[in-house]
């Protein structure tokens, strides 16, 4: 099918939404921002749909780019507006639209400041995580990739908490230290290639001297996206300043961007580097497995908590990918996506209370069971979820990661699996000291539980939790043609390239 | 029917839970504070408060279980979730009997396809339903025992404000356990194992306002995931090695195995033996075993019936299910087997002797529990498969019934837990005497009581076995024997008789349960009769291979029980009646005919005693070594780890670098022309000198 062009219309509509609200909605008075709302959940709501639709015209059989839309846009640079999904991709089109609407609602009354900019610029940003995750061609992918950064920066620097300036321009260097090398290493491709059209890109050799640099260089960008150990220090700062919306898209999208980034360039492009490299990457998701657990142990302050869990977790999603085979891979994708909806979820339990409240710190909760059950209830069931519950989508997920690592490297596997052991350790903890226990302080016994809206927000989530972890097959059967091509690309180019050089690279296996 | 068998649960779970959230009344956030405090009951105190305490009662104030709690009359929606939850299970229950006739009496085993689960790659896990003998026999004790403390928690819970919350529960219980027993695979096994664990961990914490209660399920939680550790990694190993996590295709592989090496970590090791033993690791936390036991005594915060459901008869059993479920997994990794073995017997033994120096009436039991459990493991770890699963299934009538039992004592004395409290009651609650005596005489394997039967046919094949490790076990095996009937009537000499202990108007009030307690109650007592009777032909006698059919494997060189059947001397037979009998005996003598005699025992051998009534010190230890560790670690990292290193010499040390180098910038345009020349100068030699050597 594709007569149309379902891809760009699901990545421009946000944009659509946006010349709504600044056409029609001016002004500050209190029924113009209810429409600025209302137009906001529609858009959202209508480019989830639209992006529902992606899903029912993908092939799973077909391994290759699907609902391609090409067009010349710098032809004398062999530059092109080049969009398309495959399994890899498709689906994080889906969390990201699906992420969204739940977004605005959280912001319904959270949000009082400046509406009309806040919900411009998550339109923005859904463009632009859209736009993304289709793009086939460097040039438009580096520019989206890079502009997601500008709302986000807003979201957190506008909107955000205390100490909101550090964190945005904290979280602004970092990312930005980081695209600057990929930029570099886009360049140095394309002098090679002679294009930016990433597919092709794909199928060239690279020299194997050149393959490690750029590998590195792409490596600089993601591994602060991911965040990896040691460059993880953003997210919990980011986390904690940005408003809960913010964080949900943080947490739900934007880290995952790291991993597709591996998954896309790194892996199929430059494998020779990346079979080099794969134990480097094994080191810091296991530093980061275990250490970010203890240290999501010590915290005090609940986003912190939940911000470095994540961190963790994206450990669990680099070990997988690098174990290079189906199951690895397959759990690190389901990991992500898992974990976009688990972690968002998180995310908007803390919002919940924090609503009441206006205090993240642990130690004023405790006891909320009592007063507030159906959110006990979410928030137990999301906490095992991020632990791996089975029946849960954490546990397909973290269960294909350890058994790819276990064939690939027992060290590996048996390293990574403390992190069971330590996730529900600071999980159970937080969870104890937030619901559980006496009720002792007369605000938190006042609270109310959840009220209509928020029951509205959590009742997807925990549908698609629960969907994801008892038959994931829905999602695995999309993914499992693109994995088992880029594992194929993968040992094929390297086998070619060990055949080509002798016994030198085999050597320096 | 093996849809229904399992799912009713699940349906009655979800019915229980959606009137828990949105059926009750509402409670009024301002009243929360005063009526339902369950440790606010605490603080106000019970009779015995004013009663002097004998000595040690370091942890034993905050140790009652079950705080009074004054509810109104139940409503419409208790009422509703109570008929659901237990008319499901009773249904269940009485489908899995049906079953067992079918399946394991008549030979039947089958499977049944649900659906696809996970399939990536080669691996490829389905939702199924196994019947096979060993399935039908764990529906049976699974379904009837829960059924029985579905009935018994109408009574025992009925002063508490949140019963749909607990029916519920028991219920999401009941459909994990039986999804663990009826997998066809090991992750749907391990779906169950971790579906228990969750139900443990939220029984547990009931009363969720006592901090003992929170702290006891997270444990709980903990010490079982640190075993899942070694269970999942067993399961990778399994599917590395077979290809396939599915039973059948990986009981058809596993002769082949045989003598082969895996890399693991970085040796080059027996296959097979490692994962058995990884796989057992997940055993040992479910099951309490020695060194992953610690839990299971404080899991005893849960109320009474949780106890006796899941932390007796089922749940904990569910390790020694497993070894037996993979018997043609076990049984060609012999080390594996020894280890198993030697596990199970320590744990007999050293379970054994703390539960003889406990005072809280239901941790003695939980102890107990653990003992037997150790007996089960060791049986299996001498490849007496048949007989541990005899075990498990009078155990879990007799344990059940003694859990049961003393709750009926705990509800009777206006929730009192302790024994020192107790006493002389005997004539004001005859029938639960009666029945903890049956219990009792059960669990220390007097003839013809069920436990006679499958304990003394595991010392046997323990004695009889080929297993190097054979007769260490039976050695550990008759000395644990002589503890437990020791500690049983110790039990029920504090408990019952002897001078009244509690305040007079605790005693005055003590009353025998209401009859919806007392049906289970002798249900299980008829289970406790004649389990090992009525069933022991066709699980460790004559009808035995025909009965488990292809459930089990034992290599004709392993086969103990067999050996047993032939050639045991006499007095092997003899020795666990006559150690039990001089362990009656003793504790006769010891708390009947001269009741200072513990009290000097205790004194004369002090050390002993407080090592003992310690636990061993397992618990200082592991907090020592794991829990403040961790915390300290976790601490460490974050504020000098991420703090000072990475962020003090990354980011922040960044900016702060920048700061200082744009105010020495600053200083040097100093507007000296000859500065400014200068520094062209320098610049101009390093790009010449640059361009030279790489230009």
């Amino acid at each position: 099918m594709a007569s149309w062009p379902l891809l760009s219309f699901t990545t421009f509509l946000p944009l659509a939404g946006v010349a709504l609200i600044l056409l029609f909605c001016r002004g500050n008075s209190p029924d113009v921002v209810r429409n600025v709302r209302y137009v906001a959940l529609w858009t959202t709501l209508i480019t989830f749909v639209l992006s529902l639709f992606i899903w029912f015209n993908f092939d799973p059989r077909n391994p290759g780019y699907q609902l391609v839309e090409k067009a010349a846009w710098i032809p004398e640079f062999g530059i092109s507006y080049h969009m398309g999904v495959d399994g890899i991709s498709m689906l994080f089109v889906i969390l990201s639209t699906f992420l969204m609407p739940l977004c605005i609602l959280s912001s319904w009354e959270a949000v009082q400041l400046r509406v009309k900019e806040y919900m411009i610029a998550f339109l923005v940003l859904e463009t632009l995580m859209v736009g993304m995750f289709c793009a086939l061609d460097f040039v438009l992918f580096y520019m989206f990739f890079e502009g997601v950064l500008i709302p986000m920066f807003l979201i957190i620097g506008v909107w955000g908490g205390a100490r909101r300036v550090y964190a945005a321009f904290k979280f602004f260097l970092y990312t930005l230290l980081g695209s600057v090398l990929m930029l570099l290493a886009i360049l140095a491709m394309y002098f090679v290639a002679g294009t930016t059209d990433i597919p092709t890109i794909t199928a060239t050799h690279f020299p194997r001297s050149m393959q490690l640099w750029l590998w590195l260089a792409f490596f600089a960008s993601f591994a602060v996206k991911v965040p990896m150990w040691p460059v993880h220090t953003w997210l919990p700062d980011a986390h904690v300043e940005a408003p809960t919306a913010g964080s949900v898209i943080l947490a739900g999208v934007l880290l995952k961007m790291g991993g597709y980034g591996f998954l896309r360039f790194n892996i199929p492009m430059l494998p020779e580097a990346t079979e080099y490299f794969a134990p480097l990457i094994y080191t810091l998701s296991i530093v980061a497995v275990i250490y970010t657990s203890l240290v999501a142990l010590a915290q005090e302050d609940m986003k912190k908590l939940i911000a470095y869990s994540s961190v963790a977790h994206m450990g669990f999603v680099t070990i997988g990918m690098f174990a290079l085979n189906q199951q690895g891979i397959e759990g690190s994708i389901f990991t992500m996506l898992s974990h976009g909806i688990v972690s968002g979820a998180l995310f908007l339990c803390v919002g919940v209370v924090y609503d009441r409240l206006h205090t993240r710190e642990i130690a004023r909760y405790g006891g909320l069971v009592k007063n507030m059950p159906k959110y006990a209830v979410i928030f137990l069931f999301m906490t095992m979820a991020s632990v791996g519950l089975p029946g849960t989508s954490g546990f397909v997920g973290e269960f294909l990661v350890l058994l790819g690592a276990f064939r690939d490297n027992t060290w590996v596997a048996f390293l990574a699996a403390t992190g069971m052991v330590l996730g529900a350790a600071y999980a159970l903890w937080l969870f104890r000291r937030v619901v559980y226990g006496k009720i002792t302080k007369a605000d938190v016994r006042s609270m109310l539980d959840l009220s209509p809206r928020e029951v509205a927000i959590f009742l997807p989530l925990v549908a698609v939790v629960l969907w994801m972890g008892v038959y994931p097959s829905s999602f695995l059967n999309v993914t499992s043609a693109s994995v088992g091509q880029l594992i194929q690309t993968y040992q094929t180019k390297l086998a070619a390239a060990q055949g080509g050089e002798g016994g030198v690279s085999v050597a320096a296996r | 029917m093996e849809v229904l068998v399992v799912f009713l649960p699940l349906l009655a779970f979800l019915v229980a839970g959606s009137i828990a959230l949105f059926g009750g009344p509402k409670v009024e956030p301002a009243a929360a504070g005063h009526g339902h405090g369950h440790g606010d009951a605490h603080g106000h105190g019970h009779g015995h408060d004013d009663h002097a305490h004998v000595s040690h009662d370091e942890h034993h104030d905050d140790a009652h279980d079950d705080h009074h709690v004054v509810a109104g009359p139940p409503t419409a929606g208790d009422r509703a979730a109570q008929f659901v939850t237990a008319g499901a299970v009773l249904i269940s229950a009485v489908l899995s009997w049906i079953l067992f006739f079918d399946v394991a009496v008549g030979g039947n085993a089958r499977t049944i396809e649900l659906m696809t689960w996970i399939r990536s790659g080669g691996l490829d896990v389905s939702w199924a339903l196994r019947i096979d003998q060993l399935t039908a026999v764990m529906l049976v004790v699974v379904n009837t025992v829960s059924a029985c403390v579905h009935v018994y928690s109408l009574g025992y819970m009925a002063e508490d404000p949140q019963k749909p919350r607990f029916m519920g529960y028991l219920s999401l219980f009941t459909f994990a356990m039986l999804m663990l027993v009826t997998a066809d695979n090991l992750v749907q096994l391990f779906f169950g194992w971790e579906g228990v664990g969750l139900a443990s961990y939220l029984l547990i914490n009931f009363w969720y306002e006592k901090p003992s209660a929170n702290n006891a399920a997270i444990k709980a939680f903990l010490v079982n995931r640190v075993g899942d550790f070694g269970f999942a990694l067993g399961i990778f190993a399994i599917f590395v090695l077979a290809g396939s996590v599915q039973f059948d295709a990986i009981f058809a592989k596993a002769p082949e195995l045989v003598g082969q090496k895996i890399h693991f970590l970085s040796w080059n090791v027996d296959a097979l033996t490692v994962t058995c033993l990884l796989l057992f690791m997940g055993a040992m936390g479910k099951s309490a075993q020695l060194g992953l036991h610690t839990w299971l005594p404080d899991a005893m915060e849960g109320p009474t019936p949780v106890s006796a459901l899941i932390h007796a008869a089922t749940m904990v059993t569910a390790g020694v299910f497993m070894v037996c479920r993979l018997s043609p997994v076990f049984e060609y990794a012999p080390t594996a087997l020894e280890v198993v073995a030697v596990v199970g017997a320590l744990t007999a033994f050293v379970a054994a002797t703390i539960g003889f120096t406990q005072f809280d009436i239901k941790r003695v039991i939980a102890y107990s529990t653990m003992s037997q459990l150790g007996y089960m493991f060791f049986a299996a770890g001498v490849s007496a498969y048949g007989a541990a699963m005899f075990h498990l299934f009078t155990h879990a009538f007799f344990k059940a019934l003694l859990f049961l039992g003393a709750g009926s004592v705990i509800h009777a004395l206006h929730h009192e837990q302790d024994m020192r409290n107790m006493g002389g009651v005997w004539k004001k609650i005859p029938f639960t005497y009666a029945v903890m005596w049956i219990g009792n005489l059960a669990l220390a394997g007097l003839p013809f009581f069920a436990g006679y039967y499958s304990k003394d046919m595991i010392l046997e094949a323990a004695y009889a076995s080929a297993s190097p490790v054979g007769k260490f076990a039976f050695a550990l095996g008759i000395a644990a024997a002589f503890l437990t009937a020791f500690y049983s009537w110790r039990l029920l000499f504090m408990t019952f008789h002897g001078k009244p202990r509690m305040a007079k108007s605790v005693f005055d009030h003590a009353h025998e349960s209401p009859i919806v307690m007392l049906i289970p109650l002798a249900v299980l007592a008829l289970g406790a009769l004649f389990a090992g009777v009525g069933f022991h032909n066709w699980f460790i006698g004559h009808d035995m291979a025909h009965f488990w059919g292809k459930a089990i494997l034992v290599l004709q060189d392993n086969n103990s029980i067999e050996a047993a059947h032939h050639h045991t001397p006499g007095w092997v037979k003899l020795a666990p009646l006559v150690v039990g009998l001089i362990g009656i005996a003793l504790a006769y003598i010891a708390y009947m005919a001269m009741p200072g005699l513990p009290a000097k025992a205790a004194a004369t051998f002090r050390g002993v005693h407080q090592f003992l009534y310690n636990k061993w010190y397992f618990d200082e230890l592991y907090d020592f070594l794991f829990v403040r560790s961790a915390k300290y670690l976790g601490y460490g990292l974050w504020k000098s780890g991420d703090g000072a290193v990475i962020d003090g010499v990354g980011p922040d040390g960044l900016a702060a670098a920048t700061r200082d180098v744009a105010a020495r910038a600053s200083r040097l345009q100093s507007g000296y022309v000859y500065h400014y020349a200068f520094a062209m100068v320098i610049g101009v030699v390093l790009l010449v000198a640059w361009l030279s050597m790489f230009g």
